[in-house]
């Protein structure tokens, strides 16, 4: 409930103008801050006050604000969404920190996501990684009945369990190489297990795969940081689902 | 082609061909250990070498396993480094490992170590080397390693390099199953302890050798 | 005007049928010398942008978010209906139609809703396609669940997130066509005016929101999906890029914009903490079914939950509607819980909450079956609010939802403007005064994969395409007026901030044209929010320059139409003087506190022209005729 206590705190944040900009640390004091406030709503009011004082204020990705969406982006003190299991930076509460405290808040770093501004990546790539094939290719109009092939509840959970990915990148933003495999993999396996998705999978993962590389993303090397940093927690299991529909695909 | 050229498809030939050099260490290790039964390791060596074809026929294998290992290992780890050239100020990794993050590094102690060992036991050109035939006129290989063994930079250079290997299959075993999809949820877990317990026994196998010629328990 | 809907007439269950055929259609080979722009990349705009493009129109979508993947779609929880009747429980289209209409409190057209009814088994056959993962048995059959206002089960569900999943669906869809090179995607891109060339919609003006450039995209026809305008209250579910402005500058550019005055307010939001918050989080309204809506009997009791014996807590819901109790329809508990905090005896910070006890179903079935029932739900609230709702009641309070009301569409979903269509939350087609749940998600679908796709062609075939080029005058006329808008308003460099201004705007809206809403209630506030505008437009400081990113003056941009748009709200609701749906005028309700109608004088769409800011709008109006379930008091008892 209610903490009456507010805490003060110091904020170090990444600045930049733009993707070719030199960026850098700026410090700036979070005043009067109440447990109850979610992350982002701290940042609003540093941002109230930036304005008033005729700054520019710390451009940052959000909309849902629910943990949803995955527009929101911020590496705060290291981890990727802050770090709490399963959670989103939207859906961080100040609660967790201590009055005093000092936080770094960085975009996501990766060759692959260009800043646009401050906290602000451009994170088309994985549009892009989509549009190679993470999809059936099913016309609009003219196919079966929802029940003519049937899916055991085991494969729906699994698919589901993939399917969950909200396409954030924090994944990426984790990972030591910079790479965007558990999302890759997440859509992969989605599409693998599901029978209306089955007749595409080899095509599916040697595309996708290589559009991964062509985007300028890293290689897996099984740190498993991704899933310690999704905040959706999917499980890399989908990445050793991935190698062997990839391979499976090879002996094709 | 894709085999050569994808993400995915280096990973695999890395893990198998990192697989194969497990399986030889392994081999290798249960070879080494005849050095505590008296005469046994040069028997061993002995039996070996009496078999030429087996043994130019194996270190191809190896050769060019060793080969495709460093090739893409270091391709692969360029790439990833390229990837994420920007580093965060406050670093917070979680499940990351020393032995996952130090792989190219430990990957290149060995190629220089495994130089200086073929360089040293192979073709014994090292001035350390003292070249002898035992009683039954085989080639003293026990006289050989304990005398090099004995001086305690050598024993040294031996338990550090055992140690890098520890560092590099602590993450290696595992990943080699991951990398192969023969991976889920379940078996994660239990994987990585197997790996990392492999790691273990070979770094007491391998090091105890050294460490029990320098120490003076086995004496030549 | 009397407004024509273009409705087909004869048996309502051929309607659609017939329509289809007597609809004109483009050669194949034409198609690609269409252009479609396709603005917003939600369910309806996803879904019709991937279907335009396969079949071979040329077509360009936009969306402000950095992916089509997240439109505010993806936020919907519950799931969404359809009439399969699978679990032959009796439902049929028939009677997702009829409940519809009835749920919409008789304020939606019957054949529009016909429509729905009959494609919504489409939707699902088409979202399994693409591979969405809907809930199954183990037998590996469809899962349904039952959802309020309706006593069959046809809801289709993804766990907590359908919306995610079927939105996901479509942007894959879509995304396939993006690969496929007969769609192009301008993510970033906010649509700031409607360009309209000889009466007809040939093109918008937007901003790239990364380089601040301003310029037009022309096209043959421009089909709008921009969701949502209830951020015009400032604290509400929805995400807070949502926003009328897409519809607001197409009004002004003649497209008539149809009973605004219709909100939903969802009772089971999470309440506010503090004057700060930026937005509220919704939660399932499944809730209701095992918890207790009290609050103290005593105002002002300021007791911690545990400590208010049993006889000094107030079960109001239970008092009031004692056969439906906690269960009563979403717009009474709504209003039920403002009152009860009008009156001072809210709970939690600032009084605006009230508890929802699950005490009482915990200890009759125990935690570990709450938990089942609930668990992510307990567990987003502890999140949230710090509190652990097993040991402690939950606190509520209703909030803004979703519009019912949105641009003026005839059947073919075609506003008044030739050319220009709208689908999905921002038209006000089928869901009347109120929405049921779980039929959002099937109106955005059926409108994109199923209805556009033939509608459109309707008016193409009649129309030469590639008409109008860049270099049309008035192309150059809403570059420049866009650029003036956006230089007004970094130039004025007052002290206020734009959150200050909409917080306030949305104080206004709540306390006056929210949950309940008096004659004097929207006097007042058309007498306040002309007053704030001006203020506005003389006090506003943003930051920065237009020619780079800036989030603070996209704000300003939507902040300054809402300024516009809420001004038309309350005019609708003033001019509405009946209660119907999610419309509450308190001088007309039944005894028991349900709306009470008047369909003598208002059975009709109230369709406003533009006019001029300061000037009052001119009213249209669709007569709705019921042809098919007749007109009857509303009642879920
Ligand atoms: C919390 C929550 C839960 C819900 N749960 C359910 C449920 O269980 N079942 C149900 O049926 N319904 C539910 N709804 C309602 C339903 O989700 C929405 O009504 C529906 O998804 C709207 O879809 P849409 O395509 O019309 O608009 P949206 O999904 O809102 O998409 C709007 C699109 O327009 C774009 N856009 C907006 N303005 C502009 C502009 N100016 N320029 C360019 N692009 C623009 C956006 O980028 C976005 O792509 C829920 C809603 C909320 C908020
Ligand atoms: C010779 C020099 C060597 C180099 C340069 C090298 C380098 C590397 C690199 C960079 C990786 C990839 C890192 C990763 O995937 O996490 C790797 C993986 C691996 N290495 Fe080596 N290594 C060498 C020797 C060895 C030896 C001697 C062995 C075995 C005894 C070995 C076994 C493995 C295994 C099992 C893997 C895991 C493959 C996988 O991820 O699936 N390597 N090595
Ligand atoms: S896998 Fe997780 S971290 Fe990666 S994009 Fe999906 S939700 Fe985000
Ligand atoms: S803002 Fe949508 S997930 Fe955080």
């Amino acid at each position: 409930m209610s903490h009456d206590k507010t805490m003060t705190l110091t904020l170090h944040v990444w600045r930049q103008k733009g993707p070719k900009e030199p960026g850098k640390f700026e410090t700036y004091e979070a005043k009067e801050v109440s447990p109850d406030q979610s992350f982002l709503e701290m940042l609003d009011e540093v941002n109230e006050d930036l304005i008033k004082a005729g700054k520019d204020p710390i451009a940052f990705d959000h909309d849902c604000r629910e943990g949803i969406c995955g527009m929101c982006s911020q590496v705060i003190n290291g981890a990727p969404h802050g770090g709490m299991e399963r959670t989103t930076v939207c859906q961080l509460h100040m609660r967790m920190f201590k009055d005093g405290d000092t936080i770094y808040i960085e975009p996501w770093r990766a060759r692959a996501f260009p800043i646009v501004k401050d906290l602000v990546v451009d994170r088309g790539a994985l549009d892009k990684i989509i549009q190679a094939g993470g999809y059936t290719s099913a016309h609009t109009g003219g196919v079966a009945d929802g029940n003519a092939i049937l899916v055991p509840k085991e494969v729906a959970d699994y698919a589901m369990d993939a399917a969950e990915c909200i396409g954030c990148g924090a994944c990426v933003a984790g990972c030591p190489n910079g790479s965007a495999m558990l999302f890759t993999s997440a859509k992969v396996s989605q599409l693998a297990v599901l029978p209306q998705g089955e007749a595409e999978a080899a095509r599916r993962v040697c595309a996708m795969t290589e559009e991964l590389k062509a985007q300028g993303f890293g290689n897996c090397t099984n740190h498993y940081e991704c899933q310690a940093s999704c905040p959706k927690g999917i499980d890399v299991k989908f990445i050793a689902k991935l190698n062997r529909e990839y391979l499976k695909a090879l002996c094709k | 082609m894709q085999l050569l050229t994808s993400s995915v498809g280096r990973k695999v030939l890395m893990a198998i061909t990192g697989q194969l050099m497990v399986l030889f260490v392994i081999i290798h290790m249960l070879g080494n250990s005849s050095i505590f039964i008296p005469g046994g390791i040069n028997a061993y060596a002995e039996h070996l070498h009496a078999l030429p074809p087996l043994v130019w026929g194996f270190r191809l294998v190896m050769l060019v396993a060793v080969a495709i290992h460093i090739l893409f290992g270091v391709q692969l780890s360029l790439e990833n480094r390229a990837a994420n050239a920007e580093t965060y100020a406050v670093k917070n990794l979680k499940r990351a490992t020393l032995g996952s993050q130090s792989m190219l590094y430990t990957g290149l102690l060995l190629l220089a170590f495994i130089g200086y060992h073929l360089l040293q036991f192979t073709i014994r050109v090292t001035p350390d080397i003292v070249a002898g035939v035992d009683a039954q006129g085989r080639f003293d290989v026990f006289a050989m390693v304990t005398n090099s063994f004995s001086h305690g930079i050598i024993a040294f250079v031996y338990i550090a390099a055992m140690v890098v290997l520890f560092l590099h299959l602590s993450h290696g075993i595992q990943s080699f199953f991951q990398t192969m999809g023969w991976n889920n949820n379940k078996t994660l877990p239990v994987i990585g302890k197997i790996g990392t317990v492999a790691a273990v026994v070979l770094l007491l196998g391998y090091a105890s050798i050294p460490l029990f010629i320098v120490s003076g328990i086995l004496k030549g | 005007m009397i407004l024509d809907g273009k409705c087909p007439t004869g048996p309502i269950e051929k309607t659609w049928d017939k329509h289809r055929f007597d609809m004109k259609l483009v050669n194949p080979a034409n198609k690609r010398k269409y252009k479609i722009l396709v603005v917003g990349t939600g369910l309806a705009g996803g879904a019709a942008a991937a279907s335009l493009g396969e079949l071979g129109y040329n077509v360009e979508a936009f969306c402000y978010q950095d992916s089509p993947r997240r439109a505010h779609s993806i936020a919907a929880q519950g799931g969404i209906n359809a009439a399969k009747n699978y679990p032959n429980d009796g439902d049929s289209i028939y009677r997702l139609f009829y409940d519809t209409i009835k749920g919409g409190d008789f304020r939606a057209r019957e054949a529009d809703v016909w429509r729905l009814a009959q494609v919504s088994n489409n939707i699902i056959d088409q979202c399994v396609a693409q591979g969405v993962p809907f809930a199954r048995d183990y037998a590996g059959y469809l899962d349904n669940r039952s959802f309020g206002g309706a006593q069959v089960s046809r809801t289709f569900y993804a766990r907590g997130q359908t919306g995610q999943q079927l939105l996901l669906g479509a942007y894959s869809a879509l995304a396939r066509q993006i690969k496929a090179g007969t769609v192009k995607m301008f993510p970033r891109t906010e649509m700031l005016d409607l360009v309209v060339v000889d009466g007809e919609a040939k093109g918008i003006t937007v901003r790239d929101m990364v380089t601040g450039e301003i310029r037009t995209h022309v096209g043959d026809a421009v089909v709008l999906c921009t969701g949502g305008y209830v951020n015009v209250f400032y604290l509400s579910t929805n995400a807070m890029g949502c926003s009328v402005t897409a519809a607001w500058k197409a009004h002004r550019k003649g497209a008539f914009f149809a009973n605004p005055c219709y909100t939903q307010i969802h009772p089971t939001c999470i309440p506010q903490h503090g004057d700060k918050q930026s937005k509220l989080t919704l939660m399932s309204e499944s809730l209701r079914n095992d918890g207790r809506c009290w609050v103290p009997k005593n105002k002002g009791d300021k007791r911690a939950p545990g400590e208010v014996p049993e006889e000094e807590r107030d079960y109001y819901l239970e008092r009031k509607y004692p056969s439906f109790g906690n269960l009563a329809p979403r717009d009474i508990a709504s209003r039920a819980a403002k009152e009860q905090c009008d009156d001072d005896r809210g709970v939690g910070p600032g009084g605006r909450g009230v508890y929802l006890d699950f005490a009482a179903s915990i200890k009759r079935l125990g935690e570990d079956t709450i938990r089942e029932r609930y668990g992510n739900l307990f567990e987003m609230y502890e999140k949230i609010t710090d509190e652990n709702a097993y040991k402690v009641p939950m606190r509520i309070y209703p909030a803004p939802h979703y519009s019912m009301g949105g641009l003026w569409v005839d059947y073919n979903c075609e506003s008044n403007v030739p050319g220009l269509f709208v689908l999905g939350e921002a038209n006000f087609s089928v869901h009347g005064a109120n929405r049921l749940g779980a039929s959002a998600l099937m109106q955005g679908l059926a409108d994109g994969y199923f209805v556009i796709p033939y509608t459109i062609a309707n008016y193409l075939a009649k129309t030469a395409p590639g008409k109008v080029k860049a270099d049309n005058p008035e192309c150059k006329k809403s570059v420049e007026d866009v650029n003036n808008n956006l230089k007004k308003l970094m130039s004025i460099n007052g002290k206020k901030t734009v959150s200050e201004f909409h917080r306030e705007l949305g104080k206004i809206m709540w306390e006056n044209v929210g949950m309940a809403r008096s004659e004097q209630s929207c006097k007042e506030a058309l007498k306040k929010i002309p007053e704030i505008r001006e203020e506005f437009w003389k006090n506003v400081k943003v930051a920065g320059s237009g020619a780079e990113f800036n989030q603070q003056l996209e704000n300003a941009n939507r902040v300054a139409d809402f300024l516009e748009f809420a001004e038309l709200l309350t005019r609708d609701a003033l001019y509405r003087n009946e209660s119907c749906g999610g419309h509450f005028r308190v001088e007309h309700q039944m005894p028991d506190g349900e709306a009470k109608r008047d369909d003598e004088k208002f059975c009709h769409a109230a369709a406003w022209e533009f006019k001029g800011v300061n000037a009052e709008p001119e009213l249209h109006i669709e007569p709705l005729k019921f042809e098919n379930v007749h007109l009857a008091i509303r009642s879920y008892k």
